[in-house]
């Protein structure tokens, strides 16, 4: 039964086979891994190999977006389940890493207080109750990964219980983004407000200024991406990973087939959730401030098309599309910064209207017309023997 | 007799007073007791200053503020400070009896704020021979307010009842202060006896509050609602014929303000200032025009293309809001404002402590004349036969020889123009901006998303419920907390309902 619903699937299913995750996902690891460390620590500054510190860390905040990136994959173009939300996932982890972080400055912080400066200014007079496990390092990595997951478990089993999805889904997903917003900014919440958590100096004792201690959390980011990325696939190559394909596919017939989708959507809602919020996590130390603008409707909005322009329903693409976006927002928002949102809505339509498949498609593409013409140029040459 | 001879002779030598003071010299005796007052307002003398300054007050009029000024003009800072409430006093006197009534009550309200009590006489004599109400009314209450000041024990009495009938939310400091002198232990009789009238009074003037904010409370629901309904409609029709919600709707609001905005400023550049009222009426067929052709381009180019696969839709007309709000902060810059034609400024007031502005009544009765249009439309005429059957069953419109893709376009378009119009109503509260959109836009997918799909009662009936509540839960929780409320109440009334208030029944395979 799981091989008709195979058939319904408009877009290419990997088989089971382990050999084609092969070439590239190691090439990609080599590159990622120990080449650009290595091009960073290795020649000399002024050398034309030379990768920057500056450079290093900004990738390693897009590699922290695909794996995001990766959970979006999962839920929308695996299972069709459009999710305008995944900010807020994204914000708690970061939140909870950046609380952590937040209460390392100690009496560095500019007012030299134990409290972070935000608070004193607020005129908070002693730390509130929810701030004092993140003194733990391990609470903080934890709480990262399981805030966003309980909070999407209890708001995707409310949703996919009473089957909203579709449009709806969509629509209550960015409402919960807005609320999120609205709520992140006030001052009372003591989540630093609209200035958010920002100016942290250290990680278990590590400068976070040091570019040793940057380069190693750039590794540990790929390190995640890899493991992302491996959790990512062997979800899609299991049965599991079918019934989803086949839910994005008619959802109706796999009703009708005797499964329950709301599992398994909630399943991976959870699993993109977690994701979101290790991606948050990561986030945080590389990039020294995590604000609300971070999460609101508009950026979440910018996750999906992340995904959209690498190619949905592939992992590769939601990596490729993650960091190829957000490295065309870097250059282009440095000359033109007026330019960067019609070129971000273009995308949208552009992508929607004329890529489906994003740039993943279109390389497939591109490799089967080479393929053809050779077929075509190799046919033409026994022709003419 | 005496002063009708000396006063033309003596203000050719007042205007001379001050400047001959400066001098040294002693100005000519004057020949009345204003006049002697008037050249005395100057003398160092506290005493003989406020006795001249006091008969200034009692015999003089608005005509003797400008030479007043002048004798500000050249005296030094006490004698400045001195003048300074007379004056006023004086050119409020003159203003109970201009002819804007507005200028009238603004006059009252400040004779009753300056605790002096000779104007009592004043607004008792206006009070009388005042045709508008909420005049009268604050002519009455400034009297009475001016009266607890005084010295007269039975007046203050009688003055403290009537601020209690008049419910004036002026008067309870003045009150309370009455009070907590009447109960403390060293207080007279006469102290204790007004205590008791006065917290009468506060009782019955926070009786009256409490009902006068609840009023206010439902009124602003009232009005958000029209706002959401307004702009819900274009988008809820829209939704329920192609299942698209158009994420661009916001922008083409804007658009439609940005219409108001041309249109406005045409009115301002060809044609005389006398029609210049009349431009706001000239731009509503504007904006709908404008904003609908947007909508039909739209159509033509994007959403044609992605029929039957709404999720893609709303992104494609995501990325399109985002080009349009750019566009119009490239071209227009941040901020531009409409000036609201002068029928719709000001407001009504209905009872005490009760102002419905008139935009807001306006933008109330726009979103009736809306429904009704398209109730109208809808259920009255041929094309809204032909989209209703669509919404129905596509198939079996286009098998009947209905061109669904031809409604689809006019539908679209007529959607965008209702955006257009919502645009165009919303510059009465609000600036004309880029992200003009952006700021209820979320509220009125919520709305659509409520009240489900292909029914306008649906759409009302959410729009009423998510603007009622929202001004229901502020005052108690504030704006966000009540936001996150309305998202909770959603979730859950999804629960229940998961296609929304009005789902068409049908037998459609709703698994």
């Amino acid at each position: 039964m799981i091989r008709s619903l195979n058939m319904l699937s408009h877009n290419h299913i990997p088989s089971a086979s382990r050999a084609d995750v092969g070439l590239a996902f190691w090439i990609a690891g080599f590159v990622l891994l120990i080449l650009m460390p290595l091009l960073n620590v290795m020649p000399a500054e002024d050398s034309w190999i030379h990768l920057s510190d500056f450079s290093l860390n900004r990738f390693g905040k897009f590699l922290a977006f695909a794996i995001l990136a990766l959970g979006l994959d999962l839920i929308w173009g695996y299972t069709g389940v459009l999710s305008l939300g995944q900010g807020v996932f994204f914000g708690l982890g970061a939140y909870c890493m950046g609380m952590h972080l937040m209460l390392t400055i100690g009496n560095e912080s500019v007012y030299g207080s134990e409290l972070p400066d935000f608070m004193v200014w607020n005129q908070v007079k002693a730390l509130p109750l929810f701030w004092k496990p993140f003194y733990s390092f391990p609470v903080a990595i934890l709480g990262a990964i399981l805030v966003p997951t309980a909070f999407a478990l209890v708001f995707g089993f409310l949703a996919f219980r009473s089957r909203i999805r579709g449009v709806y889904f969509a629509i209550i997903t960015q409402a919960l983004a807005l609320v999120a917003w609205l709520v992140f900014n006030r001052n009372e919440t003591n989540l630093g407000g609209t200035n958010g958590l920002t100016d942290f100096k250290q990680l278990l004792g590590f400068r976070l200024s040091d570019p040793g201690t940057q380069r190693a959390l750039y590794v540990l980011t790929v390190l995640c991406l890899g493991g992302a990325y491996l959790l990512c696939l062997w979800i899609t190559r299991s049965r599991a990973g079918r019934v989803l394909i086949a839910v994005r596919d008619s959802e109706p017939r796999v009703v009708f087939s005797g499964y329950t989708p709301a599992n398994y959507k909630l399943f991976v809602f959870v699993v993109a959730a977690a994701l979101a919020g290790l991606a948050g996590m990561l986030y945080v130390p590389q990039v020294g401030i995590i604000t609300p603008a971070q999460i609101g409707v508009l950026p979440s909005l910018e996750m999906v098309i992340w995904v959209a322009v690498g190619g949905r329903g592939t992992l590769a693409g939601a990596v490729l599309g993650a960091v190829s976006v957000n490295l065309g927002r870097s250059l282009l928002t440095n000359y033109f910064p007026e330019l960067w949102p019609f070129i971000l809505g273009g995308l949208f339509v552009v992508v929607v209207l004329l890529f489906p498949d994003g740039l993943v498609g279109i390389m497939r593409h591109l490799k089967e017309r080479i393929q053809n013409m050779r077929v075509t140029a190799l046919s033409a040459e026994e022709g003419l023997r | 007799m005496l002063k009708r001879i000396g006063l033309p002779i003596l203000l050719a030598l007042g205007l001379s007073i001050g400047a001959a003071d400066a001098h040294g010299t002693v100005p000519p005796p004057p020949a009345s007791p204003l006049e002697q007052a008037l050249s005395q307002i100057t003398s160092g003398d506290e005493a003989v200053r406020d006795a001249a300054l006091r008969v200034v007050v009692e015999l003089g009029d608005s005509t003797l503020i400008s030479r007043l000024d002048d004798i500000r003009a050249n005296a030094d800072r006490p004698v400045r400070l001195a003048i300074k409430p007379v004056m006023d006093l004086l050119r409020n006197r003159a203003k109970l009896e201009s002819p804007d009534p507005d200028s009238r009550r603004s006059a009252a309200t400040d004779l009753g704020t300056s605790g002096k009590t000779v104007a009592i006489p004043w607004l008792d004599q206006a009070a009388a021979t005042e045709s508008n109400k909420w005049v009268r009314y604050t002519m009455r209450e400034s009297a009475a307010l001016l009266h607890l000041a005084g010295d007269d024990h039975s007046a203050k009495i009688s003055a403290v009842r009537t601020l209690g009938d008049l419910a004036s939310q002026n008067a309870v400091p003045a009150l309370q202060e009455f009070v907590t002198l009447g109960t403390a232990a060293e207080a007279t009789e006469a102290q204790q006896a007004l205590a008791k009238v006065a917290s009468v009074s506060i009782e019955r003037i926070e009786t009256w509050a409490a009902w006068s904010s609840a009023i206010e409370t439902i009124f602003r629901g009232v009005s958000l609602s029209s706002i959401l309904l307004i702009m819900s409609v274009g988008l809820a029709i829209v939704f329920g014929l192609m299942g698209v919600i158009n994420m661009a709707h916001g922008e083409l609001m804007m658009v439609g303000a940005y219409a108001t905005f041309i249109t406005q400023e045409l009115f301002k550049a060809f044609l005389p200032t006398a029609m210049f009222d009349y431009y706001f009426a000239a731009a509503m067929p504007m904006a709908f025009v404008v904003a609908a052709a947007c909508g039909m381009v739209l159509e033509v180019t994007v959403i044609r293309f992605l029929y039957g696969r709404p999720l893609e839709t709303m992104l494609a007309t995501w990325g399109i809001s985002l080009v349009l709000m750019q566009a119009a902060r490239v071209y227009f810059g941040d901020l531009t404002a409409v000036v609201a034609p002068s029928w719709l400024s000001g407001g009504v007031q209905v009872m005490v402590g009760v102002y419905l502005p008139n935009n807001r009544l306006f933008i109330i009765a726009l979103s009736f004349v809306c429904v009704l249009a398209i109730y109208a439309i809808l259920f009255r005429s041929g094309i809204g036969l032909r989209v209703r059957a669509v919404m129905q069953n596509r198939n079996m419109s286009a098998c009947l020889g209905i061109p669904t893709r031809k409604v689809d376009a006019y539908t679209f378009a007529f959607g965008s123009g209702l955006a257009g119009v919502a645009g165009w109503a919303l510059t009465l509260i609000g600036n004309v901006e880029p992200g003009l959109g952006q700021n209820y836009i979320v509220d009125s997918f919520m709305v659509v998303v409520t009240g489900g799909v292909g029914k306008l009662a649906g759409t009302i009936v959410a729009s009423l419920g998510i603007g009622g509540l929202n001004k229901l839960l502020e005052p108690s929780l504030g704006a966000v907390y009540g936001k996150v409320c309305i998202l909770m109440l959603v979730i859950l009334f999804l629960q229940w309902r998961p296609s929304g208030l009005f789902a068409i029944k049908g037998r459609h395979a709703d698994v």
